[in-house]
């Protein structure tokens, strides 16, 4: 039996310290939220009164400077929180060497996505 | 690095299934689960602004998949799902300054997150049915 195999799991952390990281990843999911409670907010009450509207009244609101700004704050927001809090999720269940496969994965779709949206909301702003 | 403990069986904490449901475990794995389900609501997000970019065949085709019944559904879920998340996650922000410990307080933030959240779901339902078009 091997040196390591015989220790507990507290004894092989002990003296290490913390990993450290920790506490970045939990302040920007945080202050990610924050931002997003005025950005979902704005977005939810804008889709319910463009409820019907047609594509050019949608396309017209959607070009205005300040709407597409919040557009792309929303997008970009959105979809860090999303990697942040998928990363959690990942973490508490994923246990084996397909973790960080699986974290590569999830963030590189969250960028993917959030380019493309961000891509199409500047495509509308400028008229393609 | 391995994880070699995993073969020794040790004693484990009770699995989550002998523990009675409260308000406060409820809550907790909601607001995990509508961060989830958010996500995919997210991927909608883009494809919608796509179709938008596209021009009005690709976004009259999204309209009309939003419109149906299936679209209805998939929306009115995805809208509690927000409110849910939204309001469980300024609670959990509270939590975060350091506020409302107390388990009074607890439990009637609990409540306020279940009924704000169905309350502006079932509001924001209404509105939008009343607005023209």
């Amino acid at each position: 039996m091997n040196n390591e195999g015989m220790r507990s799991p507290l004894g092989r952390a002990l003296g290490l310290g913390s990993a450290k990281a920790g506490v970045g990843q939990w302040w920007r999911e945080r202050v990610s939220a924050l931002a997003l409670v005025p950005l979902t907010v704005w977005f939810s009450v804008s889709l319910i009164v463009h409820t019907g509207s047609d594509y050019a009244t949608f396309i017209a609101w959607l070009r205005t400077p300040i709407v597409s700004l919040l557009m792309v704050l929303l997008l970009a927001g959105t979809f860090y929180h999303t990697a942040l809090g998928l990363q959690v999720v990942i973490e508490d269940y994923i246990h084996s060497g397909l973790k960080i496969l699986v974290l590569i994965g999830m963030r590189v779709i969250c960028a993917g996505l959030a380019a493309a949206g961000i891509l199409a909301t500047l495509r509308i702003a400028v008229g393609r | 690095m391995t994880n070699s403990t995993s073969k020794r069986l040790q004693p484990l904490s009770p699995n989550i299934q002998i523990y009675r449901p409260q308000l406060t475990s409820v809550l907790s794995i909601a607001n995990r689960i509508s961060g989830i389900v958010l996500s995919l609501y997210a991927v909608a997000l883009v494809l919608w602004l796509v179709a938008a970019a596209e021009g009005p065949h690709a976004y009259s085709t999204a309209q009309v998949f939003i419109g149906s019944w299936v679209g209805r559904i998939l929306l009115s879920g995805g809208t509690f799902s927000f409110f849910l998340h939204l309001c469980g996650g300024i609670r959990h922000l509270i939590w975060d300054a350091g506020y409302g410990f107390e388990l009074r307080t607890i439990y009637t933030s609990g409540w306020t997150v279940v009924l704000v959240s169905s309350a502006l779901t079932i509001i924001a339902w209404i509105v939008s049915m009343m607005l023209p078009g």
